[in-house]
């Protein structure tokens, strides 16, 4: 080893670092984890709103498997719930899932979790005048929930919604277990393939993370800032 | 559907349930180990972020930044596989007489989970009314002092319950050791199953263990809540 640390090896290989065999092969790299990160984000913002608002219902026998479920959940290490949804998938589909699809199943599954915590916070932040005033006016409760609370209470979820954000792209680094090639696999691919300079690769790969995440942290405090100056009034 | 006969006898008895309780004796460790360190490294870095001295309060930012917005996985394989190049050869010579796959583990968790806990820290500090601050340095202390002898002791108080659930954070993070063969609960689990084809038993136990663990903390903590912090609320 002549240098400390040489670079090289990441110029050499960026392209397959960025986006992996795209446009000739699949879709790899880091265009594979925000691929994952986006599309489960998109999902569980979904899940997360309907989990959030089941387990605030007034009937018990809603509210309370959907508790139940969350905090089960939120009590698994993602890992666990990834190779739950490795070989509980098949089974009940009754054939193979594709790797990626699994991945995504199982993001979406834990973070919805996560994101239902946020919608039931958001929603318990509105003032309970609000339910009472769209309930004497005639909407049911899941009406009221719908289009009077839950709008309102949206606007105060969004810096959440870009934390959880920021936790999925770190978190689609454990598609790596299951062989996914998004940029952690395809960082231990070259290095396994260069075997001389796992430091580097390393490095590059958290500092490239680093970047995406900063970012998008740095966008939910503003959006604290911005949206919590006219929601006081 | 396809057609599966259960045998929950391998999990509950025998090699495979040895094997299971072994890697459960290894989660803790790893994690209880990490736990501590990562508290009083945690502890460092909160205080470093609120000191006068503008250097100071950049690296501790830094820190914090850096270790918060990376994977833990990306952390655990850089101490693994890519600190030898950074590291003095003593240190390095050191990590490898020990159970290295272990160390890098304990390393990689503790840093990650340091970067939470000062958050956690500093916003039980900040809790603190700055009087308290004022009164101590009026009163002679030091910065350092007030910290250790007026702040602090108040703060660790109200910290409990996040350090807490910080501990429930490391017992789920520390599944990823299994990246890096360390043979936890996970780990083990996935043993079991590639042995026996009974994955779902295996899975199921770990599960289980999991979901004990975790309701077990968030109960301490709810208890620690209501006798300790707001004893005015237990009716």
């Amino acid at each position: 080893m002549d240098e400390f640390l040489n670079f090289q090896v990441i110029a050499d290989n960026f392209t397959y670092f960025m986006i992996g065999r795209y446009p000739k092969g699949p879709l790899g790299g880091l265009g594979l984890t925000l691929y994952l990160a986006v599309v489960s984000c998109i999902l569980s913002m979904f899940g997360g709103l309907i989990l959030g608002l089941l387990s605030i219902s007034k009937k018990r026998w809603v509210r309370w498997p959907s508790v139940v479920f969350i905090n089960a959940v939120r009590g698994l290490p993602l890992l666990m719930v990834i190779f739950w949804m490795y070989f509980l998938l098949p089974a009940l589909l009754g054939r193979t899932v594709p790797e990626s699809r699994t991945v995504i199943f199982g993001l979406t599954l834990f973070t919805s979790a996560y994101m239902s915590q946020i919608v039931r916070a958001g929603i318990e932040g509105i003032p309970r005048g609000q339910t009472e005033a769209a309930l004497s006016t005639g909407l049911k409760h899941w009406q009221a929930m719908i289009y009077i609370v839950l709008p309102q209470g949206l606007r105060n979820m969004i810096p959440s919604f870009v934390n959880q954000f920021v936790s999925l792209i770190k978190d689609t680094s454990l598609a790596f277990i299951v062989g996914v090639s998004e940029l952690t696999h395809v960082g231990t691919q070259i290095n396994n393939r260069t075997m001389a300079y796992p430091t580097e690769i390393f490095i590059f790969i958290a500092a490239v993370y680093f970047v995406i995440c900063y970012a998008f942290t740095s966008l939910s405090r503003l959006l604290e800032r911005k949206l919590s100056v006219g929601s006081s009034a | 559907m396809l057609k599966y006969h259960f045998d929950w006898s391998i999990v509950t008895s025998g090699k495979y349930f040895d094997w299971l309780v072994s890697g459960l004796k290894i989660t803790l460790e790893l994690s209880s180990v990490s736990i501590v360190l990562a508290f009083l490294l945690g502890l460092l870095i909160a205080v470093m972020r609120m000191s006068h001295i503008k250097p100071i309060r950049f690296i501790a930012s830094a820190y914090l930044e850096f270790f918060r917005n990376t994977p833990l996985l990306v952390q655990i394989f850089f101490w693994y596989f890519g600190s030898y190049k950074i590291l003095p050869t003593a240190v390095n010579d050191w990590l490898n007489s020990t159970n290295f796959e272990f160390a890098a583990a304990v390393i990689a968790l503790t840093i990650y989970t340091s970067a939470f806990i000062a958050e956690d820290i500093r916003s039980g500090i900040l809790s603190i009314p700055k009087e308290q601050m004022e009164a101590a340095r009026s009163a002679g202390f030091s910065f350092l002092r007030s910290m250790q002898y007026i702040i602090l002791p108040q703060a660790v108080r109200i910290t409990v319950p996040p350090l807490v659930n910080q501990f429930l954070n490391l017992a789920k993070n520390s599944s990823l050791a299994m990246t890096i063969g360390v043979m936890e609960l996970t780990y083990q689990a996935r043993q079991v199953e590639s042995y026996t084809f009974k994955g779902f038993e295996a899975f199921t136990a770990a599960t289980l263990v999991y979901l004990v663990i975790s309701v077990s903390i968030t109960w301490a903590v709810h208890v620690y809540d209501r006798r300790v912090l707001n004893p005015q609320k237990a009716g």
